[in-house]
């Protein structure tokens, strides 16, 4: 392939919303209220609306008659390349939130610089997604509060939540090899440049929430690697099953 | 008040509704209209929260991505059909949370067809073709009813529900034409889901306990076994156009009639899945309360919340 790094780069990107929008797609119809339960779905629509604009224009770069829906559902699992916190289960309301979170913020900063990129179908699907983006961030924030400040109970479930998501959210600041040539290359976002404005905003909505980060200095990394939680092979099992099931055919 | 005062406040109101003027929240009613009104708005209201779930179902599953966004978007048009038709029941004076109560509790019904299971993509298909096609059958003559709220909702319902029909039928055009094991897959979802489907329009006229008074509030405009029919006349011919089979040995154009005739329904059936005993009776319901409960913690937390920062505001004014 001509452009691989391109290619990659482009799947970093659209791997973490594809597995993220289908681990809310399985809450569908079992939330805690009409009312999140329409949320959740909704930022489950939005992020596989971002995923397909990303595939279809890897699909186009890859230039081999491959489809949007091969990229997304016939990989193997080492192929893919989100990262760890996105695949993690939803435990419970606390930790479906509190991933959404983790990431809301981080996906915002990141289409803030994806912009900016001078792949101009890359910056128009930014510049399209950060409006999205910024209301998922802002719902997220908003249950983080609540649920923080709510009752003792909450405040547990939620702080225990963000204890055993919080070793997943370093790896968001790790480059790949893609990235770095992205980078270099004007196209790619130096992610290792938005931790600190990361923390800084996590920080301030969790003390909002009296929530603390966790102290523990130790961190888990893989998914960008195509290294992933025991959790992925059964969500590509569901995600795949279909075009697995029934090859070469079209839906 | 006196008999004769509510006597004369009802030929008023009967008289209101005769001329085709709806009746709004603040209105004076019939307690029996008002009755009749919660018990259908959130039958139907149920029916969209607990139909999200055999869709939802394949929502992880689907076969590629563009039918997953529309699947997704599908089953989050139910729940916002769900929203807005509770919330029309409210108008009259019912909260929210004794709806569910009565839906957890089994009091309250919600159509019996969404107590059979998906079992495959094809499923989605015929949900869309047949089950929104029968719903909506049921409720466009609803858009002209005479309680306000409802019929609004109504309105807007049935847009989406039209195009979730198109939806579901576009999903059978495109098994139909595909490959034998696609075509196979269409067949076998039109086969599981056309007789539930003609139940979804209610039992005979001779045995529909409320059609009468609901006629006369037009709740109701046109008798189960006709609304039937038109289902049937609607939906044969698009059976034919796609090369599908209807899986009735009896069905036959009636020339004379200008309509088909078709064979018995298995009430039976019918009567055994209305009192709770079909396929996924239980795991409905047990997905439903299992919700409800999980959600308590996070409903409970959001009231502390918001309670508490409403001292917070009023301690800033002090």
């Amino acid at each position: 392939m001509k452009n691989e790094n391109l290619y990659n780069y482009i799947l970093g990107i659209a791997d973490n919303s594809l597995i993220l929008g289908q681990r809310l797609g399985e809450l569908t119809g079992h939330g805690p209220s009409l009312e999140t339960d329409i949320a959740c779905t909704n930022i489950s629509l939005d992020l596989f609306g971002q995923v397909r604009s990303y595939y279809q224009y890897a699909a186009k770069i890859a230039g081999d008659n491959r489809t949007e829906d091969d990229i997304a559902m016939l990989r193997k699992e080492r192929e893919y390349v989100n990262v760890l916190l996105v695949e993690q289960p939803n435990t419970d309301f606390a930790y479906t939130m509190t991933r959404q979170f983790l990431f809301d913020v981080y996906h915002l900063l990141y289409l803030q610089e994806l912009q900016k990129s001078t792949d101009l179908t890359l910056s128009a699907i930014a510049a399209k997604s950060m409006k999205e983006v910024s209301y998922h961030q802002r719902f997220s924030s908003d249950w983080m509060k609540r649920l923080g400040d709510g009752t003792k109970e909450s405040n547990q479930k939620m702080q225990n939540a963000i204890d055993d998501l919080w070793r997943y959210t370093d790896e968001l600041f790790h480059q790949t090899e893609a990235d770095i040539a992205m980078v270099k290359e004007g196209i790619g976002v130096d992610v290792t440049a938005l931790k600190e404005k990361y923390h800084q905003i996590v920080t301030s909505i969790l003390e909002e929430s009296t929530l603390t980060i966790p102290e523990s200095k130790y961190f888990q990394k893989g998914g960008k690697l195509g290294i992933h939680t025991e959790h992925m092979g059964y969500i590509l099992t569901e995600l795949q099953y279909m075009q697995r099931t029934y090859p070469n055919m079209e839906w | 008040m006196s008999e004769e005062q509510i006597k004369n406040l009802e030929a008023q109101f009967e008289a209101r509704i005769a001329r085709d003027e709806k009746i709004e929240a603040k209105d004076w009613m019939p307690e029996k209209y008002r009755k009749t009104h919660i018990r259908q708005m959130s039958q139907h209201a149920h029916s969209e929260i607990v139909g999200m779930l055999p869709e939802g179902n394949w929502i992880t599953r689907a076969p590629s991505l563009r039918r997953k966004v529309a699947l997704l978007a599908k089953v989050q048009d139910e729940a916002g059909h769900g929203l807005y038709l509770y919330s029309a029941c409210e108008t009259l004076g019912i909260s929210r949370d004794e709806l569910y109560e009565q839906l957890h509790s089994g009091k309250a019904k919600y159509s019996s067809i969404f107590n059979y299971p998906t079992v495959t993509w094809a499923d989605m298909g015929a949900i869309g073709w047949l089950v929104d096609g029968a719903a909506i059958i049921n409720q466009v003559p609803l858009c002209n009813t005479s309680y306000g709220p409802y019929a609004r909702a109504m309105v807007r319902v049935c847009k989406e529900e039209s195009f979730h029909q198109r939806q579901g039928y576009e999903i059978m055009i495109k098994l139909a034409n595909g490959t034998p094991e696609q075509k196979e897959m269409a067949q076998d979802a039109l086969n599981r889901w056309w007789w539930p489907s003609l139940m979804m329009l209610g039992p005979t006229d001779a045995e529909s306990i409320h059609t009468e008074q609901s006629m006369k509030w037009k709740l109701k405009r046109k008798s189960n076994d006709d609304l039937r029919q038109q289902f049937i006349d609607q939906t044969v011919p698009q059976a034919d156009l796609i090369g599908l089979t209807i899986p009735d040995p009896d069905l036959k154009w009636n020339e004379e009639k200008g309509s088909y005739d078709f064979g018995d329904i298995d009430w039976d059936e019918f009567w055994q899945v209305v009192k709770g005993h079909g396929p996924c009776n239980k795991e409905r319901m047990n997905a439903r309360v299992g919700a409800w409960e999980r959600g308590e913690w996070v409903r409970d937390a959001a009231m502390a919340h918001a309670e508490k920062q409403q001292q917070r505001k009023e301690k800033q004014a002090v």
